[in-house]
């Protein structure tokens, strides 16, 4: 009896003590020590960027602009390699994706904890450079200057390659679980598209991560060895070092984005109480969105002096990562049409990746079209753009997914009111910081300089104001997410009517995931309406 | 002859070993990746420099890395055989082959020793430490750059691969595998065949376009 009872403990309380974490081959597990590393990497990130904000309240200097330089490189830095490359996959994938496919682990555990762990290596590395006194390059370690420079490139560009033997293994270990662990009868047509979209994202992270460890090795050696590949003054090619980072750091968007679009066609789905419309499409779409974000990374260079037909090529390719996207916003549209809409705080975020990542993406294709970056490149504009696809786009899917999931995961309920609260402030200082952004760049106010001209003030105290709300929303969150671990009403195991396989099992699930092999449903959006 | 536990999250061994056999092969993809790089590097800097290319692979010793390249293929089929013996419960003869292995990896870094040596005693070194004045081209540093860079970190893996050569021989001989288990020897082997086909692609490349 006290056997029975124990395999059937919860998985949080099936072992006791932190050595039972810090060695635990369970993918929940091991999904939520990535999570809180990387939501602290988030609120070290986003310090960082009021810090930024703060600067830019008002004309005229605050911190020494060497501070600043290295504020919003650290910003940068950390929120992508720290934060949002990892953060869906390796935190709600791990959780999620053996759970999904009826399976009890990932195809690789041992392999799976070793990339936590590669993980909190390369991230220590990053966080040594920024108590060793920062890095002021750029989150993009553009060369030359990254090889004079002063701070301490070596160490952070370090950790931005061993963590990317983190990404690499997460990526490989979910492939080979997609494609040999699924239960019988589970197929990759009735899995839930939040799969599909993290399979098009790990070919993302086996394929084009390895050119981004090659590309900072390079760089660490130049600094080191002086190797010259990347240095003018000893023959080399700076704009190499430029097409190297972004063939991996292009890809590397939709390693961000995918996944967050993947939690969306759930929650949408979900709460509208009906079957996703255009299952395949949606599902292709990912992997198009995948194909396609290897051809365009000279967007990124179209004034580096790249070849005029370079550009054409790059600027026309670009144009057609909008179509597999717009699929999956039309797709997501036409799902809500006639649905009985829930709306909770994880469909209040989704509804905000609605609205939020289609101004993301329509300003993406203002930037593709060649004249208008020549025009607008280096400015807000472009900042605003990508804070719209990233933190408009996946932040909103990651809070989607981590209020939908919480139940699940820590078998308590966070306080909707508070969790509705939240997602206003976040909503509302999240468009009055960044739209006013666009006006800044379009008013031709350019990027990373700590100081401007009297005539931005205006749109920049603004931005500054919105940012302050972004912060408060985000404070409430940590605060009611703490408050509901111990505090929160006990969750049901299915509070929103989910049908994949998740929800039905226990919240939070038992160490093994399920006490016999599921039964796999023939959809798994199975609400009696059509898509 | 031990038996081997599946882990509890396979259904049965064919499902463990197919998984591990892609895995692996993704894991040999994203290597493939991590030199393409280079191998970029390398044919942005020759089309840049063609005739400096021409000059400084004159530097290189033919007869060395043509040896090396000799010895790494006879390696790939000393480890093949290795692999083989498993397969047919012949431990005996797959930890002769697996250590014959080891051994013409470490010919070749010897070999790559004394050619290294032999180098930077001339100053041959990447660009920044470069003091050499038999060669007029002034990009000439570069090449050597590429030379250090591609072939150091191919030998990085030839080290790797004798560790991984010596686990696997020691786990023959404690008798872990048989013709029922024996993933660890294959895929070991299957990296160990891509570090010599990366030779054989670089061995071309930096010695024989003199
Ligand atoms: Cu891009």
């Amino acid at each position: 009896m006290a056997h029975a009872e124990h395999a059937h403990a919860n998985y949080l309380e099936a072992k006791k003590g932190i050595w039972s974490w810090l060695v635990t081959l369970d993918h929940k597990r091991i999904g939520v020590m990535y999570l809180w590393t990387t939501l602290f990497f988030f609120v070290v990130g986003g310090l960082f960027s009021l810090g930024v904000r703060l600067e830019l309240l008002k004309p005229g200097p605050l911190f020494q602009p060497d501070t600043y330089n290295k504020m919003f490189t650290m910003h940068g830095a950390i929120m992508v390699f720290l934060f949002i490359i990892p953060i869906i996959p390796a935190a709600l994938g791990n959780f999620f994706l053996p759970i999904m496919i009826g399976a009890k682990d990932v195809a690789f555990p041992r392999l799976n904890l070793l990339s936590y762990y590669i993980f909190l290596v390369g991230s220590s590395l990053a966080v040594g450079a920024l108590i060793a006194g920062g890095v002021d390059t750029g989150w993009t370690f553009y060369t030359p200057y990254s090889i004079r420079s002063a701070s301490h490139v070596i160490l952070i560009t370090l950790g931005v390659f061993i963590n990317g033997f983190s990404g690499i293994l997460t990526g490989l270990n979910f492939m080979v679980t997609l494609h040999k662990l699924k239960a019988p009868g589970m197929t990759f047509f009735n899995m839930p598209l939040f799969l599909w979209s993290i399979y098009a994202t790990a070919i993302i992270q086996v394929l084009a991560t390895p050119v981004v460890g090659i590309t900072t090795f390079l760089l660490i050696l130049e600094r080191v060895l002086k190797i010259g590949i990347f240095d003018p003054a000893l023959g080399g090619d700076p704009i190499l070092f430029q097409h190297f980072f972004w063939f991996y750091s292009h890809p590397a968007v939709y390693i961000m984005i995918l996944p967050g679009m993947g939690i969306i066609s759930e929650v949408v789905t979900v709460f509208s109480r009906k079957h996703i419309f255009g299952y395949k499409a949606v599902a292709y779409s990912s992997l198009a969105i995948a194909f396609i974000s290897f051809l365009v990374w000279g967007h990124h260079m179209f004034v580096s002096g790249q070849s005029p037909l370079s550009n054409f090529l790059f600027s026309w390719l670009t144009m057609f990562v909008a179509v597999p996207t717009a699929i999956k916003v039309y797709n997501w549209t036409a799902t809500l049409y006639r649905g009985s809409i829930v709306l909770a705080t994880p469909m209040l975020y989704a509804l905000s990746f609605l609205f939020m990542f289609t101004i993301g993406g329509v300003t993406g294709l203002f930037l593709a079209a060649l004249s208008v970056d020549v025009h607008l490149h280096d400015t807000y504009f472009v900042v605003a753009h990508f804070h719209y696809t990233m933190m408009g786009g996946t932040v909103m899917g990651l809070l989607a997914g981590i209020h939908y999931w919480w139940p699940k995961m820590f078998g308590r309920m966070y306080p909707e009111l508070w969790g509705k609260i939240s997602c206003a402030f976040i909503f509302v200082g999240f468009n009055v910081t960044f739209l006013s952004q666009f006006i800044l760049g379009k008013l031709g106010m350019p990027r990373r300089y700590h100081d401007y001209f009297p005539e931005y003030a205006g749109w920049n105290m603004v931005s500054s104001i919105g940012s302050l709300f972004i912060g408060i929303g985000f404070l409430i969150m940590f605060i009611y997410l703490f408050w509901s671990l111990k505090r929160g009403a006990k969750a049901p195991a299915n509070p929103w009517d989910g049908k994949t396989l998740e929800w039905q099992i226990s919240s939070p699930p038992i160490e093994h995931n399920f006490t016999k092999v599921p039964a796999i449903p023939a959809s798994p959006y199975e609400y009696g309406v059509k898509g | 002859m031990s038996t081997h536990v599946i882990p509890h999250h396979f259904d049965n061994a064919e499902q463990a070993y197919q998984s591990s056999k892609l895995g692996f092969w993704l894991f040999l993809v994203s290597e493939i990746l991590l030199f393409g790089g280079l191998f970029v590097a390398y044919i942005v800097f020759r089309s840049l420099y063609p005739d400096m290319f021409h000059e400084a692979s004159g530097e290189l010793n033919r007869i060395m890395g043509g040896f090396n390249t000799i010895v790494l293929i006879c390696s790939s089929f000393t480890m093949a055989m290795g692999v083989n013996r498993v397969q047919h419960n012949d431990p005996k003869k797959a930890v002769m082959f697996l250590a014959i292995t080891i051994a013409f990896a470490a010919i070749f870094m010897v070999i790559k020793y004394f050619e290294y040596s032999h180098k930077i005693h001339l100053g041959l070194l990447p660009a920044g430490f470069y003091h050499y004045d038999g060669i007029t081209h002034p990009r000439a540093p570069l090449f050597f750059s590429l030379y250090f860079v591609m072939t150091g970190l191919h030998g990085v893996h030839v080290l790797v691969g004798m560790g991984l050569i010596t686990w696997v021989l020691l786990r023959v001989k404690r008798g872990d595998f048989s013709n029922q288990y024996y993933t660890p020897v294959e895929l070991v082997g299957l990296y160990w065949h891509l570090v010599d086909l990366i030779w054989i692609y670089l061995f071309p490349l930096m010695y024989l376009i003199g």
